[in-house]
């Protein structure tokens, strides 16, 4: 046989057993049960779910991961300066805070800010259970983003350092002017990541029970499986994972075209 | 004191003096007592092997690098005292590196005039007006809006001259400035050095560029392993080097 046929053969074959596949899936699901139970009617017209997933879940959604996002990189930014400390005492308190909510799931440490540490310290927690779920979230972002932040820092040439300092520029002023605004423009893209992430970590705060307005995206879907038109049926689910990809995907796009273009930059 | 004075130089006319200088990275002698002097006005090269600790010498002089022992006087100023305002001293020491290290996220003009506003305490007029004459002056003005990753090696190497002398530096230091340059681009940055130096600048030069210390330097210094073996007047010592090293050294690079 020769080499081109041989090449033909094996490429169809491959097609060949996608088709197959696709075909006998096709054939063995009960497409009128998926219909019913992920696609019922009820929940995508102008009447369904949409208004409130869109008015309570996505803008709370929006909203808890702006939020979480802005204190968190403050935070990241101290935890960060502190790594990279002269003093070892602020390094070592960095580099355990960052190691603990690293290593923890995020979602243990919402329920004990929630329910956990209100109780034992006597707090009220800004913005209610709300505030605490953010609180956390907020802690959880600034240990990853710092890790982030701290490895941008690094990135940038000493020698800039050196060139700043041999023009009389005080440490701070080095930090403020030539070094900070360098890695941030190298950490741009990991910090889409950490975005993205966030996105979907909001949705953890559906453990928390807070009050009808306030609810993320995924508790409102959670909660129209047993209300509303479309209760007893997964819709609400296939619908919030629509919101969440409509979110999520152009900022994974921009994260690769960001990536791109500081390759080419170099 | 090992110091040897030159008898016809007047202590007051040294820009920079270095005595008994010992620098150590771990259990590495890199600088093995090292006597140095650059006069007011002057133009020292400083030449030597790879790894010969020319290059350390020069970051020491602005306290890049923190001597492990020895004095170094910076306008009669001990810069090894650490009661010194090293910000004070560093800007009025200009510095060209080999790797230029302009500012990449500043255009040429921000690049000049941070560290005079910043630092010198400059409004901005002037600055620019400062930062205007100088990059005429490396032969770039009309660049100013330039960022860095769109000038040839060459034009960054000039750029980040004219932002140390922006700083109105007594002096400036240059650790091999032309050695990242691809070879048609070493002339421009030699040139602006040549008017420097016929200006009057103090200049402590760490180079390769044999020809440039013959024809501009008023002394050139020979190190080698940490130590300085030779130097004196350019054109005498590459043409009649005392010491084997000096030869040795000489053969490979002429």
């Amino acid at each position: 046989m020769k080499r081109s046929t041989r090449r033909r053969l094996t490429n169809g074959i491959l097609y060949g057993v996608l088709v197959l596949a696709i075909v006998l899936l096709g054939a063995l699901v009960d497409w009128t049960a998926v219909k019913a139970n992920f696609f019922d009617s009820a929940g995508w017209g102008r009447d369904g779910n949409w208004s409130v997933l869109i008015k309570t879940g996505v803008k709370n959604t929006v909203l808890y991961t702006i939020i979480s996002f802005g204190f968190g990189f403050a935070l990241a930014i101290v935890l960060a300066l502190m790594k990279l400390s002269p003093v070892a005492p602020y390094r070592w308190l960095a580099t355990g805070y960052i190691e603990f909510f690293r290593g923890l799931p995020a979602l243990i440490v919402i329920l004990v800010m929630a329910f956990g540490v209100p109780i034992a310290f006597n707090w009220q927690p800004p913005g209610g259970l709300v505030g605490a779920g953010l609180i956390a979230l907020i802690l959880v972002a600034g240990a990853y983003m710092a890790e982030t932040l701290r490895a941008g820092i690094q990135a940038v040439p000493k020698g800039q350092t050196e060139a700043a300092r041999s023009l009389g520029m005080s440490a701070g002023r080095t930090t403020l002017s030539v070094v900070l605004p360098q890695a941030f423009r190298i950490v741009i893209p990991p910090l889409t990541n950490e975005f993205v992430l966030l996105i979907k970590d909001t949705a953890l705060l559906f453990v928390i029970g807070v009050q009808v307005d306030q609810r993320e995206l995924t508790t409102v879907s959670r909660d129209l499986l047993t209300t509303g038109p479309t209760a007893g049926t997964s819709t609400s689910l296939i619908q919030a994972a629509l919101l969440y990809l409509i979110i999520t995907l152009p900022l994974t796009r921009l994260v690769a075209w960001l990536e791109k273009r500081q390759q080419r930059a170099r | 004191m090992t110091f040897m004075s030159v008898p016809t130089e007047k202590q007051s006319g040294r820009a920079i003096e270095v005595r008994e200088l010992h620098k150590y990275f771990g259990a590495n002698e890199v600088l093995k007592g090292i006597d140095f002097h650059v006069n007011h006005g002057q133009v020292v090269c400083v030449i030597g092997p790879s790894g010969s600790g020319k290059s350390t010498l020069l970051r020491c002089v602005n306290r890049l690098e923190d001597p492990t022992s020895g004095t170094i006087l910076v306008e009669g100023v001990d810069i090894t005292d650490p009661e010194t305002d090293l910000d004070q001293v560093r800007s009025r020491i200009g510095i060209v590196f080999q790797s230029f290290n302009l500012f990449p996220h500043m255009n040429v003009m921000r690049n000049l005039c941070i560290a005079q506003q910043r630092v010198r305490g400059r409004g901005k007029d002037e600055a620019i007006e400062v930062a205007r004459t100088n990059l005429a002056k490396v032969g770039l003005a009309g660049k100013e809006d330039a960022y860095p990753a769109h000038l040839s090696g060459g034009q960054q190497q000039r750029v980040a001259i004219a932002r140390a002398l922006s700083m109105n530096p007594d002096m400036m230091l240059f650790d091999e400035p032309t050695s990242a340059l691809d070879p048609e681009l070493v002339g421009d940055v030699l040139a602006v050095m040549k008017d420097l130096a016929s200006e009057g600048m103090t200049m402590m030069v760490v180079t390769h560029e044999m020809g440039f210390a013959r024809e501009v330097g008023d002394r050139l210094v020979f190190m080698d392993d940490g130590v300085i073996v030779e130097e004196g007047d350019p054109v005498e010592v590459l043409a009649n080097p005392q010491h084997e090293r000096t030869r040795s050294f000489l053969s490979k690079v002429l």
